[in-house]
């Protein structure tokens, strides 16, 4: 059984985290939007080994917190540690290369290009040759490439890809286009991946297939998990740790089962029960 | 008084800028895409007024609305046959065409007109006046055209904000498939506009006509790039910014050819167009689009 | 057999290879008409011009389709590149004789000239996006043309002078003047030749093809298929497209450098927004981030009107139906159906006469 430590700041975190380094903090943070709060005073601490689940209404705030954790949007306050390094001078990109990496709830892959070179663009910034070394094709140039191209087909053969590996991204079935999405964040090598709505679309069967692959994830890779999602059998059978977010705070945090008993989250996706005259 | 004429000169000429730039935004906004051909629409409105008072003797009021009818006609042709068809179209495509149709009319001009230039008959007489005893002197032409450009500034403001059809307008504007799922004709909304900034561009080239007196098949070339710089200035797609960019560039263009330097004005000009945008990049008074993620 | 074209014209490698073929089978054709039935006067002199074209088109393709950024002031390195690449030559003729080594040099420099400007450029420029970048890149090319209308430069015993708007610029005895303002510049050495237009073809496309097929091609088009995704896995977007935009730069300040080197006479107004347009018309109708198409593209677009000179007044009228009608039908689902159905028609016609005929 999976059991929370609570931090001074309110957040909670896996007992086995407790004493290392948390891949991701939290403190105060926040963002309006002309005046409007869309999150606020959210304070999370992922340790880094933890499935965690975001989960709330629709336009609670969810994805915001993601567009915030990965820079997307500026934060108006609070403070993002990843790592334990501050990232509030940090871009996208400056976050990517700190460790975070995320898919996104309306897939965004570069749909012209072939499955293999989505991954390899992922693995970039891992590569060593300058413009001119492509250009007049230096053995340097064709040493990396090909330990690159083995590389990616070795990440996507883990999930069974590889045989696409030179299909156009953009004509995969959707449920390889969200598994490719996944390998080629796990491609930047993060210590914390962002999955936003990963069962969005999928049967019951692909969702089931899916949890495996996440549990495979943090196991294989070793790392951190936050994810975004309405299927609740598939959040609380593999998150050990849940934070309920509601008109952009959090209302509620806790292992699944305290989350599921709890009255705040129930009536938060239910509503009030009316009281009878 | 020197700087109060240079400006006042500056405006009649962005006044001119912004009739143009009211052509390329509203098109712009509603069908997203840039009518490389208004400039040529303009040069052809030219040659309409120029034939109807020289060849037909009509007066300069009736020549005018017959400049304006066949600008429009035009506007509603190139749309239906050029790019009506590319709707669905890269908006490249959909450039490139438009750049075919500039050349199509300039060089039909060419063979109908000739390519010598033709001088525009005189308008108005009496063309100064003076003010503040003698210290200012102004044209009526600089004053026609500020006039009219306001004019026109307050009838487009009122039908796009009051009229039915400048709320389809609008509607197109924002969101195409929800317009169309609410009952407005996208198309025809499409094709009134058009109509509209090609009636413009006939009264941008009586006064560009009034202004130089003198014009060729290429008339609208310069104008249009510089009335389409006008237009990014102001915020591509937005009316008041056309506006505000037209009267901008008019005086900006004016004051460094007073000031500055002549041969140089347009690389300034340009070069406080990329200042403007880079502080601003979507323009004085453009909308910033966040692309949702 | 249409199919059959597609796929051979789909796998990237092969449409490299057939893109180096035609460049090189091109040339030795001509070559050797060159040599034995020889060819017209008029053909003779469009052959550098198209290679300037087709390179400067090639480099546009480089940021339009590649990298998917409208660029309208394409004209402006080309400008740059050749009134650097005719200051080079001049200032070189007393001291080198050799014309081949002089015209490579001025290659080389207006090429580099060319991308230290492009780099200025690029950082302004790559702060906008979309229709706004498009705006100011035709504005930087304006600035240029309105730039090189007012320098005056001559050289004499004395050395190099230098007016600014005004022409002050007194020579000495055996003085020249290599820029004079908006006449630009003046008897000039001709030294491009077509061979010289043939291998600055093969540069580039080995520039082109090698950046594409490498890590730095898979990063530009990730940036063009889907920016925010391309941050959100580490790569910096303005540095890519900066990389495409200043090798484009430097490529098309080489074509100009050719191409100013081809004429005695060259005015600065000749690398105008017509010009740019002129060039991004064969890009956008050889396909984006086609090369092979680009070259035929500019081939038959560049020939076509002097192909028309007989019908002179007429020649645009026609150049421009042209385009639009492609335009139209390779854009307009029923319209291309039409016409698909129409070739089939023919086809066929032909086929059935073909066959009574055999019999």
């Amino acid at each position: 059984m999976t059991k929370l430590v609570q931090y001074p700041s309110g957040a909670y975190v896996l007992e086995r985290d407790a004493y290392s380094t948390p891949v991701l903090e939290t403190y105060h943070l926040g963002i309006d939007f002309g005046g409007l709060s869309a999150v606020n005073n959210f304070n999370i601490i992922v340790g880094p080994t933890e499935i965690s689940g975001l989960i709330g209404p629709n336009g609670a705030g969810k994805t915001t917190v993601f567009n915030l954790l990965t820079k997307v949007y500026q934060p108006s306050k609070g403070t993002i540690l990843v790592n334990g390094h501050d990232t509030s001078k940090m871009t996208t990109v400056d976050v990517n290369k700190a460790g975070v990496a995320r898919t996104f709830q309306n897939i965004r892959l570069f749909e012209k290009m072939s499955v293999i070179d989505n991954v390899k663009v992922a693995m970039n910034n891992s590569m060593h040759y300058n413009p001119l070394s492509a250009i007049f094709r230096t053995p340097k140039y064709y040493r990396e490439e090909k330990r690159i191209h083995q590389k990616a087909l070795e990440l996507l053969d883990i999930f069974n890809m590889s045989d696409l590996a030179n299909t156009e991204a953009g004509s995969l079935p959707y449920g390889a286009q969200r598994r490719l999405e996944i390998v080629r964040a796990l491609a930047t090598k993060p210590s914390l991946l962002l999955l936003d709505e990963p069962a969005a679309g999928m049967n019951p069967n692909e969702t089931k297939e899916l949890m495996a692959t996440i549990r495979n994830i943090r196991d294989k890779f070793n790392i951190a998990i936050i994810l975004i999602e309405h299927d609740m059998s598939l959040v609380m059978n593999i998150c050990e740790g849940i934070a309920v977010l509601n008109y952009g705070r959090i209302i509620a945090k806790g292992t699944p089962k305290d989350i599921q008993n709890n009255p705040v989250v129930i009536e938060a996706y239910l509503g009030k029960p009316e009281k009878e005259d | 008084m020197a700087f109060l004429s240079y400006l006042i000169n500056g405006m009649g000429l962005g006044s001119v800028y912004a009739i143009i730039a009211l052509g390329y935004t509203m098109v712009y906004g509603i069908a997203k895409m840039l009518n490389f051909a208004h400039g040529d629409v303009i040069m052809i409105g030219a040659y309409t007024a120029f034939y109807c008072l020289t060849m037909f003797k009509l007066s300069t009021f009736t020549s005018i609305i017959i400049s304006v009818v066949v600008c429009t006609i035009l506007g509603i042709i190139i749309e239906k046959f050029a790019y009506k068809p590319l709707r669905k179209a890269s908006s490249l495509s959909v450039l490139i065409t438009a750049i075919g149709i500039s050349y199509f009319l300039q060089n039909l001009a060419q063979i109908l007109f000739g390519t010598d230039p033709k001088v525009f008959p005189e308008l108005m007489r009496n063309s100064t006046f003076s003010l503040f005893k003698g210290q200012l002197t102004l044209s009526y032409k600089t004053l026609l055209t500020i006039i009219a450009c306001i004019l026109i500034m307050i009838f487009l403001t009122i039908f796009v904000n009051k009229t039915k059809t400048g709320k389809a307008m609008r509607a197109c504007s924002q969101d195409k498939e929800a317009a169309q799922l609410m009952g407005i004709n996208v198309d025809n909304t499409i094709s009134i506009t058009f109509a509209i900034g090609s009636g413009l561009a006939a009264i941008a080239a009586v006064l560009l006509c009034i202004t130089y007196s003198t014009f060729t098949p290429t008339l609208g070339s310069m104008p249009g790039i510089k009335a389409f710089t006008a237009a990014v200035f102001g915020g591509i797609g937005s009316i008041p910014g056309a506006f505000v960019g037209g009267l901008l560039l008019g005086i900006i263009e004016t004051l460094t050819k007073a000031y500055l330097s002549t041969q140089l004005s347009d690389a300034i000009v340009f070069m406080v167009l990329i200042i403007v945008l880079l502080i601003k990049p979507s323009g004085l008074l453009g909308k910033r689009i966040h692309e949702k993620v | 057999m249409e199919k059959m074209f597609k796929k051979i014209f789909d796998k990237k490698h092969i449409s490299r290879t057939v893109s180096y073929l035609i460049v090189i089978v091109g040339y030795i054709i001509i070559q050797l008409m060159m040599n034995t039935v020889g060819i017209k006067n008029l053909f003779k002199s469009l052959l550098v011009p198209t290679c300037c074209y087709i390179v400067a088109a090639l480099s546009l393709n480089l940021v339009v389709g590649v990298s998917g950024e409208l660029s309208l002031g394409h004209s402006g390195f080309m400008s740059v590149g050749a009134f650097a690449g005719i200051l080079v030559s001049g200032l070189l003729e007393p001291y080198l004789a050799m014309g081949w080594l002089r015209l490579l040099i001025a290659m080389l420099v207006g090429g580099v000239i060319a991308g230290i400007v492009g780099l200025l450029i690029s950082i302004p420029v790559l702060k906008l996006q979309g229709d706004y970048l498009a705006i100011v890149t035709l504005a930087f090319c304006q600035i240029i043309k309105s730039l090189l209308n007012n320098i005056y430069l001559g050289v004499d015993n004395n050395g190099l002078h230098f007016s600014f708007v005004q022409n002050k610029v007194v020579l000495s005895n055996g003085g020249r003047m290599l820029l004079s303002g908006p006449m630009g510049a003046t008897a000039t050495t001709r030294l491009a030749t077509f061979t010289a237009g043939f291998l600055l073809i093969l540069f580039a496309l080995l520039i082109i093809y090698n950046l594409t097929y490498s890590r730095f091609g898979r990063t530009i088009m990730a940036a063009r298929d889907n920016r925010i995704a391309a941050e959100s896995v580490g790569i910096h977007i303005r540095n890519t497209k900066m990389l495409a935009f200043v090798i484009s730069a430097i490529l098309a300040g080489m074509s100009g450098a050719l191409f100013g080197l081809n004429y005695s006479t060259l005015q600065p107004a000749k690398f105008d927004f017509n010009l740019s347009i002129l060039i991004l018309v064969y890009v956008v109708l050889g396909g984006l981030g086609n090369m092979t198409g680009t070259i035929f593209a500019t081939i038959i677009l560049y020939v076509l009107p002097e192909l028309l000179r007989g019908l002179q007044d007429y020649r645009m009228l026609i150049y421009s139906m042209i385009l639009i009608l492609i335009m139209l039908v390779t854009n307009n689902q029923s319209l291309k159906e039409k016409v698909e159905a129409l070739i089939l028609k023919i086809k066929t016609r032909f086929l059935k006469k073909g066959s009574v005929a055999n019999d």
